[in-house]
Order: C-alpha cells, then structure tokens, then sequence
C-alpha cells in the first residue's frame, strides 16, 4: 500500500446517487486473473460509445478528469457487489480518494483495506464542492489525513471520519495483513476452546 | 444466553462467541469459521499468499466452487471465453497447492457458492461465514452471521482465518401475520427495500422476526437474507429453529449422532433474548403484501404490482428527483403508467435469490399445461447441479421444457451476464435475481425484479401480470 499523508488536487464529480459497482466496472471486465488495466474499464458503460469510441462529454474522457486525484460522488456511493476491482479501476484510473455524502459498507471497507481514501462530508458541504468543480474546475482541496480534514479553498477546514486503525494503516502504508498476523497466538488458543463446527474437507 | 449481563441478541451472541481480540481503538479481530471462495474475487488473494511466502491457515475449513463465469450450456459444449477458462484453471491450481477442497466445473456438488453451502449442510447455526461475495448475507437464513468481504479481506482470512471487523449496529426487521396466496419471500424483501431504500441498512445488520418469518421454510429465509445487501446491510438473520434443524439435519456435512445433539442443544441458545435492544426497528404487516416489482434501477425502486411508476416530479429531494428522472430514462418507462400489462422479452428464473427446488416447484406449478407466450425467452438456471438433478428427479424439467422454456446447467448465468447468457439492448426482463441496476444482466438490457410466481405468470402471459389472476 502507498502512504498517504496530504494531498492538494482537483477534483472531478460523478454526481449521480446510488453509485453501484456494476457502473464503476461492469461484471465483464471481472474475467481477469489480476489488477492490471482495470482503470482503463472504470465507469465503461457511462464512458464509452457503442463503437467503443469514448464519450467526449464524460468526464473521466475530459482533460481534467484526466488530471484530477479526487472523484466526488453522489449519496450511497460504492452500493452493490462486495468486488474490490471497483476501488482497483478507480485507483487505476489515478484517483487517490472519494469524497461523498456516504458510501457502502463495503466498498468503504475495501477502499480502506487499498488506501482510497473514502472521505464522507456532510450535504452542504458537498454542495459547494459540486458548484466548486462547475464553476472553477481548476479549484484544488486539500485532504490532511493527519488532522482528518479537508481544506476548501475559502479555508474552511472540514473534518471527516476515520477509524484510526485504518489511518494509522494508510498514513504508514501498511498492510492490515500484518495485525492479523500478529495475533497468531491469540487464534490458536481461540481455536483450542472454540468447537470446530466444519471440516470441508470431511467426506460426508 | 443472558447469564453474564443485559439480554443479548442473535448477532451479539454469536458476535461474541467470535471475537479473538479486542483492542481499545482498534477493529475487532473476529475468527471465521467457514470461508467459501469463488472463482472470480479469489485469484489475486492466492497470488498475494504466493508473494508473501504464506500459507492457506486452515483448507479445512474453507471450500471452493465456479459460478459466476460458468456457461449453462450443456457440458460437452467446450467453453470459448478463454478469460473464463483461465479464471477455472487458476482456481483449479490455487486449490490443488493450497489444498483447498473443490467443487468443480464435473462435480455433482457444483453450483452457486450461496446455493451450495446450505444443501450440503456446511452452513450451520452460530457460525461466521465469509465469501468474496455481497450476497453471502444468504446464509444469515440459518442463524450465521454471514457477509460478503472483498478481494484483500479474502486473503486476509486465506492467511489467519480471522478479519477485522467494525462492529456494526443491529436493526430488527419484525414481520407478522400471514401471506396471501400468490405473495413470496420475495415480496417481502422487495416491500422492504422500497420502504427503508438500499441505504436503509448501511451499517447495520438485520434480524429477521416475527410469525411471518418463522412460518417461512429454509429457503424462503434465504431468499430474504440474501437481498439483506440491496437494503445496504452487510448481513441478514433469522434465529434457528425447529425449520432450522429439519433442514440441515442429515446432510453431507452436518454433525451426526450425539455431535447432532449436543450442536443442537447449543443452537437453541441461539436466538435473541426477550428485552435485548435493537438500535433500529422496522414493522411490515404480512396480511397487506401484495406482488410486488420493481420499475427503476436500483433494488429500491419496487411497487406494488398493480400501482403505477411515480411521478420524478413529486419528489422533494432534488437528488433523489434526479436519480428517479435518469431511472426512468433508461428504463424508458413514463412517470404514472403502470407496469401491469407490459411486454417482456425475456424471463430469467434463476440466481441465488431464487433458484432453489422450491422455487422451481413453485414456477413449474404454474406452467404446468400452460405455454411460455411466444414474445418471450424464458431462462431456467438451477442454482446448483443438486437442485438440477432433483428437479429432473421431479419431473420439473419436462414441465419447464413442455412449456417452451430452456431447461440449463447451474450458475449464476444472467444474473450477472458474465457468461454470455444476457439481455440485448433495450431487452425488458422480468427477473428473479437480486439486482436491476444499469446493465447488469447484460449492457443496455432492462430488468424488473419480481418472485417466481411474477415471473412465472408474466412468461405465460408475455406481460407484466399479477399471478393473483392465474390462481385456480
Ligand atoms: S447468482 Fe448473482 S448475485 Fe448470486 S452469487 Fe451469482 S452473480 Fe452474485
């Protein structure tokens, strides 16, 4: 995982509600073995024509689209499958974090689990945020993961939430594997008092 | 048991029973006790285990299938997509050298990984299942707490058998009285995320209740469970129960003789105590459902069969105004007109919502000596090739056939449109899958999501129909 500290960027927004994971790539492009190339596929339905010429009046084909490190969202952003190529396309279209009004538990838990930053602010917030990217597109925000914070560009600082362990986790680029993992003894002497409900491997 | 404290719910219960550790400030580390894999969000999990030099913790107890990709067709039509061949053979290799036990693409066991974990009685009361899988929520049927996980978290419980988990909030969905004729499981779920929407449960965890549920068999909870997803939960439960016991006992992987015994006596702990605390509630009066659709592009967008498509225009919430009005674009439906009576193209009778025997029963029931309508392509896709085998035992087969439909192998198929079996553009289906977002069952293709029954009825007509008027 890369770390995350500050980020100053543009943003592009996606306002649409209900954002699912069949929009942000599509259950054809999940035929793939690894996480190469899915950013190419991101939002492919919404961004290419028929002829599979892109849609120039689609954002993510725009030059600042292109340039941006900040995709804003509608409400309930991420709703629908649990497949991690959604935070996969977004970050391998270049984006580094998502800000919305809320997202799916578990696209959030996926993004988190990456270092996509998936950054809720309230709906006004939100709202000036959207006529920001309309009015002047150029306009940077700046992420402080740190101080959790978003700064716009009138100053105001908003905070937004984050579990700490996840945090800590992004501002070092560290793997969660690695608590899991040193927790080794702590699973087998759970295990010894837990009842071994299953064996898959048991012939029945 | 309340022993230690405040009366405890169904999803305390087992929550506890399940938590390794639990540091102030951090998730908890919760331990798993069945883990299902597929072939689609499993193959960069294994190639993680590969550079980190690790092994799968415990092959015991995690159990592998192919779904999602698998065409339908009959077996001795080779496959041609060769991404869907190199998903099969790699889930092939990471099984054999991590020693992971397979239902493959020749076993009698294949099906939907959410169909196959209760028939062969792997799913059982009190346990934590996790699959790279939203709808692995089905299984909360039986008592589990059960949640799909995505691709990193897959290799996480690969290598330690435990995940880290926030813990999330409890929401009682009570459901009491009786089912009309013709209404389903299915109308219940779909009632219920029309009401709470599908960010009505974003961080919380349904339970289930109340005499309606406890009247439904095994797999009508199923059905419920596993759309406990489209109502944004990441978990569905019912509490076991006699229903419960009936179903799993005897099956390949249920405990036998007096290990049966003794996990029954501690299933019957299982369910919420009398006072225990819900930080949500929802009531739904079962006497008042009616057949219900969905119009829009999203699970939520769901009525009444008989109502009409509401008017973007009487929706305050701009946003909301705004997602309905794009909805109803792409559906190409106009505000006001109602759906009853509208023609369909293709009826798909299928997926893990619905595509169990009983389903089957219930479709075939009703096409008995009656004709697929000649507008009309109706799919009948087991969700496994055990539920394939007993409906031919049944006879279901030939029903489905003698009406005109297609009789295919067991898969995921046009639920997810990833193996070839999907909509046109511009298609409508009446679907018994679990989602109707944009293009899911096929680019451009339009979905209505409904019972068997609904869609069943809707195939002999060729249009949207209430399955209330072709009841004896
Ligand atoms: S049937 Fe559909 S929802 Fe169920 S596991 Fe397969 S693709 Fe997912």
């Amino acid at each position: 995982m890369e770390k995350f500290t500050t980020l100053s960027a543009t943003m592009v927004a996606i306002p649409t509600e209900n954002i699912d994971t069949d929009q942000i790539i599509p259950a054809r492009f999940l035929k793939v073995t690894d996480k190469a190339g899915l950013g190419d596929n991101l939002f492919f339905d919404w961004r290419y024509n028929a002829d599979g010429s892109p849609k120039a009046d689609f954002v993510l084909n725009t030059e600042q689209g292109k340039k941006a490190k900040i995709l804003v969202g509608g409400d309930n952003f991420g709703c629908g499958s649990s497949r991690e190529h959604a935070p996969w396309a977004i970050m391998g279209y270049g984006f580094k974090a998502v800000i919305s009004t809320s997202f799916a538990d578990i696209f959030r838990n996926n993004s988190l689990k990456l270092g996509l930053l998936p950054i809720v602010v309230d709906k006004d917030t939100h709202l000036q945020l959207m006529s920001l990217i309309e009015e002047e597109p150029d306009t940077q925000v700046t992420i402080d993961l740190e101080a959790q914070t978003l700064q716009l560009p009138d100053g105001r600082k908003v905070s937004f939430p984050i579990d700490n362990f996840s945090k800590t986790c992004i501002l070092n680029g560290v793997d969660q594997l690695g608590y899991l993992q040193s927790h080794a003894a702590a699973v087998e002497s759970f295990e010894a008092r837990h009842p071994a409900r299953v064996n898959t491997l048991a012939a029945g | 048991m309340s022993s230690n404290g405040h009366p405890k719910t169904l999803f305390e219960k087992i929550w506890n029973q399940h938590v390794v550790v639990n540091e102030p400030g951090n998730p908890a580390v919760i331990y798993i006790d069945l883990h299902l894999i597929h072939e689609v969000t499993s193959p960069q999990a294994f190639t993680g285990l590969r550079e980190k030099g690790l092994k799968v913790r415990r092959p015991d107890k995690t159990i592998a299938t192919m779904d999602h990709g698998i065409p339908t067709t009959p077996p001795d039509i080779p496959i041609e997509d060769v991404m869907v061949i190199r998903q099969i053979s790699q889930l092939e290799k990471n099984c054999a050298e991590f020693g992971i036990p397979l239902y493959g693409l020749n076993s009698p066991n294949r099906g939907i990984v959410h169909v196959i974990g209760p028939e062969n009685g792997l799913t059982q009361p009190g346990m934590t299942i996790v699959c790279g899988d939203s709808h692995t929520s089905t299984h909360g049927a039986f008592g589990t707490l059960a949640f799909g996980i995505g691709t990193s978290e897959v290799e996480h419980v690969l290598a330690t058998q435990t995940l880290l988990q926030v813990k999330p909030k409890t929401f009682a969905v009570r459901v009491d009285g009786t089912l009309a004729p013709g209404v389903s499981a299915k109308d219940i779920i779909l009632n219920l995320i029309s009401r709470i929407g599908i960010g009505g449960g974003t961080g919380h965890v349904f339970e289930y209740m109340g005499s309606a549920i406890r009247g439904l068999s095994m797999e009508e909870r199923m059905t419920i469970c596993n759309m406990s997803i489209e109502g944004g939960a990441r978990a569905g439960m019912v509490a076991p129960d006699d229903t419960t016991f009936e179903y799993i006992a005897g099956r390949k992987h249920a405990p036998k003789g007096a290990d049966w015994d003794a996990a029954v006596a501690e299933w019957r702990q299982l369910p919420t105590d009398d006072g225990a605390v819900f930080d949500k509630e929802i009531v739904i009066n079962a006497n008042e459902l009616e057949p219900m659709i969905t119009y829009g592009t999203n699970p939520g967008m769901g009525m009444k069969i008989s109502d009409a498509i509401p008017d973007p225009a009487t929706v305050k919430d701009v946003s909301e105004r705004q997602t309905l009005d794009k909805a109803l674009k792409y559906m190409d439906l106009q505000p006001g007109q109602p759906l009853l009576g509208h023609k369909v193209d293709v009826v798909f009778l299928g997926s893990c919502t619905n595509s169990r025997i009983s389903d089957l029963r219930l479709a075939a029931g009703l096409l008995k000596g009656r004709k697929v309508a000649g507008n009309v392509r109706m799919m009948v896709v087991p969700g496994s090739q055990q539920v394939k085998q007993q409906a031919e035992a049944e006879g279901l087969d030939q029903i489905f056939k003698a009406a005109g439909a297609e009789w295919r192998e067991a898969g995921c198929s046009m639920c997810i449109a990833m193996n070839g079996d999907q909509l046109a553009p511009g298609q409508y289906a009446v679907s018994t899958s679990n989602r109707n977002f944009e293009g899911r069952q096929g680019k451009g293709g339009r979905t209505f999501l409904a019972s068997p029954l609904t869609a069943a009825a809707t195939a002999i007509t060729g249009q949207i129909t209430d399955v209330r008027t072709l009841l004896g």
